[in-house]
């Protein structure tokens, strides 16, 4: 393993995150912060609560969820598609570096900066709402599972994507829709019985239940099955970047 | 001398169907200055590219420093730094920072005191701290040489390294390239000022649509292909040339004014002293004269031309 090389493209992503400390770090503190005075303070105290956990900490778990998800997505798929963008890639590409090796300081970095963003968002929600972790381990399992799934995810679009238009299109017009629909503000059990049916296709469900369960023992659809979908991902996500590294798909001529 | 680089029957066919590099074969001597020179589309970036891991081959070898380049790729980019050809360079990092990164992405731990020499030797240093955006394309070009000796090689490209900067900067450059090539450091320039390679290297290699047409020592080809032209003034215009000076090959100029005589200067005989009493002998008479001989650009022009 050449960790050198692995620390230095890890150090460099995170320097860019400090560097864009308000675009990076603040600005989605923000705009989770204002899901919590418009849903958890002004919508929030018409529901009450929902399975009996009040709406404002119910919502807790779904929002760092769509946190996660959407800057796992950004963080990795900008990291490798500006170097291509501006060419810097040839000095990855001619560094004595493996295909893992690439993708550990990446998607690593990617990856440490969305669940440090989830923490603090974790930390800004409890200011909010009164919060309680019941399975901290798992709390942890999914985070890490769906950060490294999602980065992942994100290195593959910006390694797909040949513009800026696309590189955004997958995010924007995919990801956030699912994650809105995948009971990031709500519990399944609400909806109608078609609409619920047609949820537990969208994998984001499983993810924002398995981290609910995390923290409040209750879920929309089985641990097991949550645990074995966010792997199921991860593997796919994983053949994706091997079959591109193998062919030099968008990499190498 | 020992090969640095061993080539052998590489080829390269792009999905396209384009087939870039067709068998070629070349051997770089340790230490040496080789400049491959070939017009726009010939191969020079392909060949390069996949000597460094940017460009995947379709077939044949490539060893570095006795390193195969695709199952000992480690150690064989270990011993290659790159200059591109294009200025490509991190904008928002600063000048310390992108250099130490490729330095890191070589593997090597962090020697600041190396750094510092590299960016001294480049006239970097006062530039440090500065943000790559800021400088200019003389200096986002030295930036690029001091990441491609961030980890120490053994071998340098340079990709049309004197592209588009001015001619202090090019001067700067032959000199660094010099004092490389003394520390032991191998180069291979491409380069699309044929007086650079005359200026720089030990060897020239030309490469026409993806085929190596001739590797040479410069100064022997620049002796074997070169040709030397004698040009007299004279002191009156002469309307037709006396059957007397046919043999001779001279070519007047349009006015009559001046002769042109073209020899081989390696030739045993190369014939002024006969054209000289000739020339008395027919009453003409020369006010001045000169020699010239052809250049590099000269020989590689009819090379390529030849070649068609």
């Amino acid at each position: 393993m050449n960790w050198p090389a692995i620390r230095a493209i890890y150090l460099f992503e995170m320097a860019r995150a400090w560097r864009t400390l308000l675009q990076s770090i603040v600005a989605p503190v923000i705009s989770t912060s204002l899901y919590f005075v418009v849903f958890g303070a002004a919508v929030g105290h018409r529901i009450e609560t929902i399975e009996g956990v009040p709406y404002g900490a119910f919502i807790v778990p779904g929002l760092i969820m769509l946190t996660l998800l959407t800057q796992s997505i950004a963080n990795a798929s900008f990291g490798i598609y500006f170097p291509r963008f501006a060419g810097t890639i040839y000095e990855i590409l001619s560094a004595p570096i493996s295909p893992v090796e690439i993708v550990i300081g990446y998607v690593g970095a990617a990856a440490s900066k969305s669940i440090l963003l989830g923490l603090i968002i974790l930390a800004t929600a409890s200011l909010f709402v009164p919060l309680r972790i019941e399975h901290p381990v798992v709390m942890v399992l999914f985070l890490l599972l769906t950060a490294i799934t999602f980065s992942l995810f994100g290195f593959v679009i910006g390694l797909w994507a040949d513009g800026f238009e696309k590189l955004q299109l997958v995010p924007l017009l995919i990801v956030t829709p699912l994650t809105f629909l995948g009971g990031s503000f709500y519990a399944i059990d609400m909806l109608p019985p078609v609409w619920r049916a047609l949820s537990l296709f969208n994998p984001v469900v499983y993810l924002v239940s398995g981290f609910r369960w995390s923290f409040y023992g209750r879920a929309d659809v089985s641990l097991g099955i949550s645990l074995a979908m966010a792997l199921v991902f991860l593997a796919l996500c994983l053949g994706a970047v091997t079959w591109m590294f193998r062919t030099g798909y968008r990499l190498k001529a | 001398m020992s090969s640095i680089i061993s080539i052998s029957g590489l080829t390269k066919v792009y999905d396209s169907g384009f087939k870039a590099l067709d068998g070629v074969s070349l051997d770089i001597r340790q230490g040496e200055i080789f400049a491959l020179l070939g017009p726009n589309g010939a191969g020079k970036t392909t060949l390069i590219g996949i000597v460094c891991g940017l460009v995947r081959p379709s077939g044949g070898t490539v060893r570095v420093g006795g390193h195969d380049i695709l199952v000992d790729y480690r150690a064989a980019r270990r011993l290659i730094g790159l200059v591109p050809q294009e200025l490509t360079t991190d904008a928002f990092e600063t000048v310390w920072a992108t250099v130490s990164f490729s330095r890191g992405l070589f593997g090597l731990k962090p020697d600041p005191a190396h750094i510092e020499r590299v960016l001294r030797d480049l006239s970097l240093w006062e530039k440090r701290d500065s943000r790559i955006m800021t400088l200019s394309g003389g200096m986002k070009r030295r930036v690029l040489i001091a990441k491609a000796l961030a980890h120490e090689p053994r071998v340098l490209f340079l990709d049309e390294p004197t592209a588009g900067v001015d001619v202090e900067l090019r001067q700067d450059m032959w000199r660094l390239v010099r004092r490389l090539r003394e520390q032991g450091v191998t180069i291979i320039l491409t380069t699309h000022y044929i007086e650079e390679a005359e200026e720089m290297a030990d060897r020239v290699g030309v490469i026409r649509r993806g085929e190596i047409i001739l590797v040479e020592d410069k100064a022997a080809l620049m002796r074997k292909l070169g040709r030397k032209q004698l040009t007299l003034q004279l002191q009156a215009p002469v309307a037709a040339l006396p059957d007397a000076l046919a043999r001779y090959g001279l070519v007047p100029s349009a006015d009559g004014s001046e002769l042109t005589y073209t020899y081989d200067s390696q030739g045993e005989r190369t014939g002024i002293t006969a054209l000289l009493t000739d020339l008395a002998a027919a009453g003409l008479r020369f006010r001045d004269l000169q020699t010239s001989q052809s250049s590099l650009e000269d020989i590689f022009v009819d090379l390529v031309k030849d070649a068609r």
